[in-house]
């Protein structure tokens, strides 16, 4: 899966989940602090669950950094080197 | 045990071919052979005041061991069919025992140390036996769905059978059915019940198919069928389900639920459809009849049958005359609190007046520090018209702990299953319908469609968590 279709499942959890909730999604930009997307923490839950489903990882569980993404570009981006293709250390 | 001229036990008999398929005939024997005879491998005597482990590979052998050995042996321990080999050693300790009865052959059990092993067949063969009981056995059961050692809990035949009264009123000699099993704590209700009734019991058998059962049951004109509510939500799938027409049919195990009270009553419109409530440990509470799910506020409180029912703490209390006396072993565990009851780790909640059963007090999902109890999300997924039935479990969630996710086995006569673009609807359907009924955090996350459900030996929904 190329880097912009990650972005894209990952933009349509987020108004899915949203949508059913009655939550008010923020404009979803890379520097936007998750904190401020508009999803609660339940939310949020739900969107990490279900795109464990549609791309078949979990970086939560697999992180060995420990970092929690901040902003929805960090989001973004861990996802993106979960993907066997993408990661740095594929071509080796 | 006295009183058991008139019986019959039956079951399938069941194998495997050589190229894989499965046979299965009708097995039956007449309780009142053992005046003049007996399965065991040894005379009766040699196993007066001693205590007796029960393992056997088939029910029926089961059966007759332990009718065979009430009031003659000090204490009988009855091992369930999944009991896991490497906890014998343990259970053999725990409760002393010296002889094991076994229908593997004479070598299954030898290399535990200090029992001696005796056989017991599914037939009665001729032999002078002397029944006079001598002793009030123990019965030691196993509790089921525990996870590291097995529990133990002691009975006697007293408590066992307890001021039953006939079953759901209908009293004579009856035709029972079952699809528990006679080495679990409801199965062995039946099992008494009809030995002592002097009626016939027809068994099941794990490897029959629920159609295979039903048939068999029909022939052998079964008046009265139990067994959990999952086991009657996979039979009411076969069309088999309407071969049968009890007059009698109990669900009992698990919560039943109004949807499954309402394909119950539907499927045996002529049936006295009841519910009951009823475990190892606190023994047969009460049945419902009135074919509402949950039960009466006003059986809170004593009642006529001696049965003191009581909610602490959001779970209920049983004291009666049929609940176990303590555990065997266990680290001095208390199965009675201070006045006598047993706390069933049910969790109840009144609405109206009815309290309803939500769930178990262990198998609470938390997510994000709210409370779910799986049974209550299971109830509004089933309410869809093309659910069979539901698992609800906890999925980790590195945000909130855990998730809410279900399992769905779709009706047989709903939509298409392999029409992604149909399943897909009727997930959007039932998640519709929790948003509408539950609170967010209870909706589950995902929702998977699956073929079928793991129902563990006992009958019930083999839960992952709690």
């Amino acid at each position: 899966m190329s880097e912009g279709m990650i972005r894209t499942t990952i933009i349509t959890h987020f108004e899915q989940v949203a949508a059913e909730q009655n939550h008010k999604l923020a404009a979803l930009t890379d520097d936007r602090p998750l904190m401020e997307s508009g999803l609660d923490s339940l939310a949020f839950a739900i969107v990490v669950a279900r795109l464990e489903d549609s791309l078949g990882v979990d970086p939560f569980n697999a992180s060995t950094t420990g970092d929690f993404p901040v902003t929805f570009g960090d989001f973004v981006q861990m996802y993106e080197k979960m993907q066997p293709n993408t990661a740095p250390n594929a071509a080796m | 045990m006295q009183r058991c001229s008139l019986a019959t036990l039956s079951s399938a008999c069941t194998g495997q071919w050589a190229d894989g398929r499965l046979w299965a005939h009708d097995a039956a024997v007449a309780l009142g052979d053992l005046s003049t005879g007996s399965a065991l491998s040894v005379p009766l005597d040699e196993l007066r005041g001693r205590t007796v482990l029960v393992r056997t590979e088939d029910q029926l052998s089961a059966a007759l061991a332990l009718i065979e050995t009430d009031g003659i042996a000090r204490r009988l321990v009855l091992c369930p069919p999944d009991l896991v080999v490497a906890h014998l050693p343990y259970v053999v300790t725990t409760a002393a025992v010296d002889i094991v009865i076994t229908d593997r052959g004479r070598d299954d059990l030898d290399w535990l140390p200090g029992v001696r092993v005796v056989t017991c067949a599914r037939t009665i063969h001729r032999a002078a036996v002397d029944r006079a009981p001598q002793h009030e056995t123990e019965w030691i059961l196993f509790t089921s769905g525990t996870t590291g050692l097995p529990k133990m809990v002691v009975h006697t035949l007293a408590t066992l059978t307890g001021a039953i009264a006939p079953a759901g009123g209908l009293a004579g000699s009856v035709s029972w059915a079952t699809f528990y099993d006679v080495r679990r704590y409801g199965g062995l209700q039946i099992l008494l019940r009809a030995v002592l009734g002097g009626g016939s019991l027809v068994l099941s058998d794990p490897n029959e198919a629920a159609a295979a059962f039903l048939a068999r049951a029909r022939e052998h004109h079964v008046s009265h069928i139990t067994g959990t509510p999952s086991h009657w939500r996979r039979a009411l799938m076969s069309s088999a389900a309407r071969a049968v027409s009890p007059a009698y049919a109990r669900l009992s195990g698990e919560i039943a639920d109004q949807t499954v009270l309402d394909q119950m009553r539907s499927s045996y419109p002529h049936a006295k459809v009841a519910h009951a409530f009823a475990s190892t440990e606190a023994g047969v509470a009460f049945e419902v009849t009135d074919d509402l799910a949950g039960f009466p506020v006003g059986f809170i409180g004593p009642n006529e049958s001696g049965v003191h029912l009581a909610v602490e703490d959001d779970t209920l209390r049983v004291r009666s005359s049929r609940t176990a006396l303590h555990y065997l072993g266990n680290q001095g565990e208390a199965l009675l609190d201070a006045n006598g009851f047993v706390d069933t780790g049910d969790v109840v909640e009144q609405r109206g007046d009815r309290y309803y059963f939500v769930g178990r007090r262990g198998g609470i999902i938390n997510v994000g520090g709210l409370k779910i109890h799986p049974e209550e999300v299971e109830a509004v997924i089933n309410r869809h018209p093309g659910v069979r039935m539901s698992l609800v479990s906890a999925r980790k969630n590195p945000i909130t702990g855990s998730v809410v996710t279900a399992e769905v086995v779709l009706a047989p006569d709903s939509e298409q299953m392999t029409d992604t673009a149909v399943v897909a609807m009727t997930k959007d359907a039932i998640l519709e319908r929790c948003r509408a009924t539950l609170p967010t955090h209870k909706v589950p996350a995902s929702i998977r469609i699956v073929d079928s459900l793991p129902v563990g030996p006992s009958g019930k929904v083999a839960r992952r968590n709690g």
